[in-house]
């Protein structure tokens, strides 16, 4: 088997970058006019891959699509029967998954501004640029072809929050880091938190955490005049559309920041500095991203240099939640658990393998996070407010909120199972009553009258509980797309036999 | 302590009269999947020894997958099974059943071919009656009323908390307790809180599981030197069968998997029903046997607090051999999601998983009956999707409440009436809040 590292040049740029130097950037949603422009204009569009250049980029171009797109660009079943469940079926495709999702009552598809029920995109085109270059680049890009080939179903803004989200944290400060050198052998328990995970969580055609290589869509070598593909690793007589490729799950969150500072700000009877820590403990850092636990002395695999101290901790020595609460957001995104945990020696881990050793109703609930990691790449919109500003009693028209994109290889036990097992779940980490305290969609379940409240465990014992937290995200857009290799762009640009 | 028990009523459903069950059993629920605990056929709330129940039809869709091994595909009837986790003995179930709906039940099984006009109900859902090879219950003992009865208590304690947050702020934790305790007492005396003590545990039960506690480990010491001189010949034909027995888990058909999650996450517990053939041959059959055996001996006797090895989301499970133990059914109570359930499964119990299931027809490739399979993340979701059915009517009688939380319960009512406890068992006592 081929251990080949992965080909810079063959994998869209987003995958191994941010763009943090390209501040300005906007997403346009199209749908596909006439597939014949569309594949020409596809066949140049100048997308830009994972390559380190000497000096950043100025301005990058991203593109993916949807089901409905690949479908409009005369995607054929048998390719497209190699894609993922999930993927096929659209975010807001099944009832079932809006459930898991938390997209009910005000999150239901029905009432997002795209990606709803017949108001699906086809293509998402991600433009990044410097400063001032946004518009030349979104007019450069607009070839002769353009026209034919495209509508815009809409264009949305982003803005620089200079690296805060709106509500005023520090955002984007834990990602993993891919297994670029192929180096990890995830087999076997794994005894400690990492922050290394295998390539295959990221990218298709690589193994993942399970040592195993993702479903994804082959192609027999025997097909005529196609572009070149790579063989797959894992079925040598076959090529590899999705080598390099990932999944991008797209969700427009609108943020009440006016909403959230308020309701702190009555909690806190109005002392900024308690309505401060208040926010903190829900998000689990500090505005500046410091972490609310101590660090860890150990150190952590593959944390980024750049956000070491943000990064060295994970939640053993706060079992209690005291200093983060169990609750908060930044434990149920990333628990930073590990295989077996707090057990040693040999036959420690043999007597916790058939589950002996664990006494607390609450010890080893929480699902193995390596399983469960995304790299995000979201963008703010909307202007900036601080919570002074929020508090004040201006009128304030423009939404606020995150445009958040990730990527994993694997949407259902990667974004699904953190969106619906961990953050929406009433029933995180055996609690009860409470989803996560930012993202909360606060709808009563079947035998649960209520799901809005947050806690806070207390050093002498019981906690501090707030009641009747208001909705403050709501979700008003999203889907699934296929973020291509550029190989596998250029098959679908390639103008196809006439069927 | 009142020990909880299963049943399990097995008819074949009279093809011409299948699609008509169907829309019967449709008309029992309130949501896809979910019954109506207060149906006109069975009203499932009428009977409070209930925990959980469902109305299945046993239709397997792999009955093909026998023609790898090429051998011909047996046309195993349909079924339709009606399954139950109960407090109590059965007996007393299906006479409190056929009083209270009797004509409900009788229209239901009138669509399978054993049941006739004029039968006697009782003694034929008795003798319809199979009993499961394995059959696990998260905690034993624990019953519906304690349930309820202690979710209401700790809902009385939380909005009392809740209310005197500014004064119990002020206190010490013992004087926190202390309060909490009058309050429920208070409660109690009013009549507005019950909180029943346990009945005596049925002395033939005691009798029963105690003998079963001491006579397996003594048939196996005395079968010990035969299976020792067995066991390298097991071995042997184990290995040359992971080797060669093919896997059969493609892709689950779309259709079939939407249907099966339209039924899923209306409330924090799923149900899970699939059924399989086992790998042709008396090894396989031989070896679930024994494995389930093994099961059922530590679900009764050590499993039985909350924690199936390291799985504490599993809230009634079991396995029941069909056919003349050529099909196995698995049917389980489970809380989260279908997703979270499979990472239980392969990355907490992927052993446990392996050694049952991979005796059946098509599982991913085990290696020394307990390694990989299960690793094998996507063909395991796979075959276990495909194998699942859709389950008809689905009724729980406590929706909201996972076992995590009717733990916390029971924690929250033993610290309530402990005479003794220091002050971090009353630290600890008051975090359960």
């Amino acid at each position: 088997m081929s251990t080949a590292t992965a080909d810079f040049s063959d994998i869209q740029g987003l995958v191994r970058f941010g763009y943090g130097s390209l501040t300005e950037a906007s997403f346009l949603l199209l749908r596909i006019h006439s597939d014949a422009a569309a594949r020409s204009w596809l066949a140049t569009a100048p997308v830009t891959t994972a390559e380190q250049l000497s000096k950043p980029p100025q301005r990058a171009l991203q593109v993916a699509f949807t089901r409905e797109g690949l479908e409009a660009l005369g995607v054929e079943e048998d390719l497209l029967s190699g894609f993922s469940p999930e993927f096929l079926s659209g975010m807001a495709g099944q009832e079932s998954r809006s459930r898991r999702l938390g997209d009910v009552a005000a999150n239901a598809p029905q009432s997002w501004q795209w990606g709803g029920p017949g108001n699906v995109p086809h293509l998402l085109l991600l433009l990044y640029a410097q400063p001032g270059q946004l518009d030349p680049w979104e007019q450069t890009l607009q070839t002769p072809g353009w026209e034919a080939a495209f509508e815009v179903q809409s264009r949305l803004q982003t803005s620089d929050l200079f690296g805060t989200e709106p509500f005023g944290f520090n955002d984007g400060v834990s990602q993993p880091t891919p297994d670029w050198e192929r180096r990890r052998s995830p087999e076997g328990d794994q005894l400690n938190y990492g922050n290394l995970v295998s390539l295959g969580e990221f990218l298709l055609g690589y193994p993942n955490e399970y040592g195993k290589y993702t479903n994804r869509p082959l192609l027999s070598t025997r097909e005529p005049g196609i572009p070149a593909l790579p063989i797959a690793e894992d079925e040598p007589d076959k090529l590899d559309f999705g080598r390099n490729g990932s999944y991008l799950v797209f969700r427009q969150l609108e943020q009440d920041v006016r909403g959230f500072w308020r309701f702190l700000d009555t909690q806190a009877n109005s002392d900024p500095q308690i309505r401060q820590e208040l926010a903190e403990s829900m998000v689990g850092r500090k505005m500046d991203g410091t972490p609310l636990v101590r660090s860890d002395v150990q150190s952590i695999t593959g944390n980024d240099p750049k956000f070491a101290a943000q990064n060295q901790f994970t939640f053993e020595s706060d079992s209690d939640g005291i200093r983060c609460p169990l609750g908060a957001h930044i434990r149920r995104a990333n628990p930073r658990n590990a295989d077996l945990p707090a057990s040693s020696g040999f036959l420690g881990r043999i007597l916790h393998t058939f589950g002996f050793g664990n006494h607390a109703y609450r010890d080893d609930v929480i699902a193995s996070t390596r399983f469960h990691r995304m790299i995000r790449r979201g963008r703010e919109y909307g202007p900036k407010i601080t919570p002074q500003e929020a508090l004040a009693d201006s009128p304030d028209a423009s939404s606020h909120g995150i445009h958040f994109l990730c990527i994993v290889a694997n949407i259902l036990r990667q974004f699904e199972f953190v969106q619906s097992s961990w953050v929406m779940s009433t029933k995180f980490d055996a609690m009860t009553e409470e989803s996560d305290p930012l993202m909360g969609n606060r709808e009563a379940i079947a035998g649960c009258p209520f799901t809005n409240t947050y806690s806070l465990p207390q050093a002498p014992g019981i906690s501090k509980r707030i009641v009747d937290v208001p909705q403050f995200v709501m979700v008003r857009g999203g889907a699934y797309f296929f973020l291509p290799s550029l190989g596998a762009l250029r098959y679908l640009a390639s103008t196809r036999p006439p069927a | 302590m009142t020990p909880q028990s299963s049943f399990m009523i097995l008819a074949t459903v009279l093809p011409e009269r299948e699609a008509e069950l169907r829309l019967l059993l449709a008309s029992m629920n309130g949501k896809p999947g979910l019954a109506n605990p207060n149906n006109s056929l069975v009203p499932f709330a009428a009977f409070p020894c209930l925990h959980f129940a469902r109305l299945v039809i046993l239709d397997d869709q792999t009955l093909n997958d026998i023609t790898v091994y090429g051998l011909p595909r047996v046309n195993y009837p349909t079924y339709l099974a009606f399954l139950g986790d109960m407090d109590g003995t059965i007996a007393a179930l299906f006479k409190e059943m056929v009083e209270q709906a009797g004509d409900g039940l009788r229209r239901i099984f009138m669509h399978c071919g054993e049941y006739k006009h004029g039968l006697d109900l009782l003694a034929w859902m008795s003798a319809h009656n199979v009993a499961p090879a394995a059959n696990y219950v998260n905690w034993i003992g624990r019953t519906v009323q304690q349930v309820k009865e202690e979710e209401n208590l700790h809902r009385a304690l939380q909005q009392y908390r809740q209310e005197n947050a500014d004064s119990l702020r002020t206190m010490q934790p013992r004087q926190v307790r202390e309060k909490m305790r009058e309050f429920s007492l208070a409660e109690q005396q009013s009549g507005r809180l019950t909180l029943s003590p346990p009945r005596p545990t049925p002395l033939g039960w005691q009798l029963r599981n105690l003998v079963n506690l001491v006579a397996i480990p003594l048939l196996l010491l005395i079968l010990l030197p035969l299976l020792l001189i067995l066991l390298p010949f097991f071995l042997i034909l184990l290995r040359r069968h992971e080797l060669s027995d093919p896997e059969v888990a493609p892709r689950v058909n779309p259709e079939h998997a939407d249907l099966l999650s339209t039924l899923e996450d209306h409330d924090v517990t799923n149900q899970f029903s699939a059924m399989g053939s086992l790998k042709p041959g008396l090894f396989r059959r031989l070896t679930i046997l024994f494995v389930l055996g093994a099961i059922d001996y530590t679900a009764r006797h050590i499993f039985n607090r909350g924690r199936l090895a390291r799985v504490t989301t599993i809230q009634f499970a079991r396995w029941v051999f069909l056919d003349n133990k050529r099909r196995v059914l698995f049917a389980s109570n489970y809380d989260g999601s279908l997703e979270s359930y499979m990472d239980d499964f392969i990355n907490k119990v992927g052993f446990g998983l392996n050694v049952v299931f991979s005796n059946g027809l098509g599982y991913p490739r085990t290696n020394w009956l307990v390694l990989d399979g299960a690793k094998d993340e996507q063909t395991f979701k796979n075959y276990l999707r495909r194998h699942q059915m859709p389950t008809q009517v689905w009724y729980n009688s406590h929706p909201g409440l996972t076992a995590h939380d009717k733990h916390r319960n029971a924690l929250i009512r033993e610290g309530l009436h402990k005479a003794q406890m220091t002050e971090s068992e009353i630290k600890e006592w008051l975090r359960l809040f």
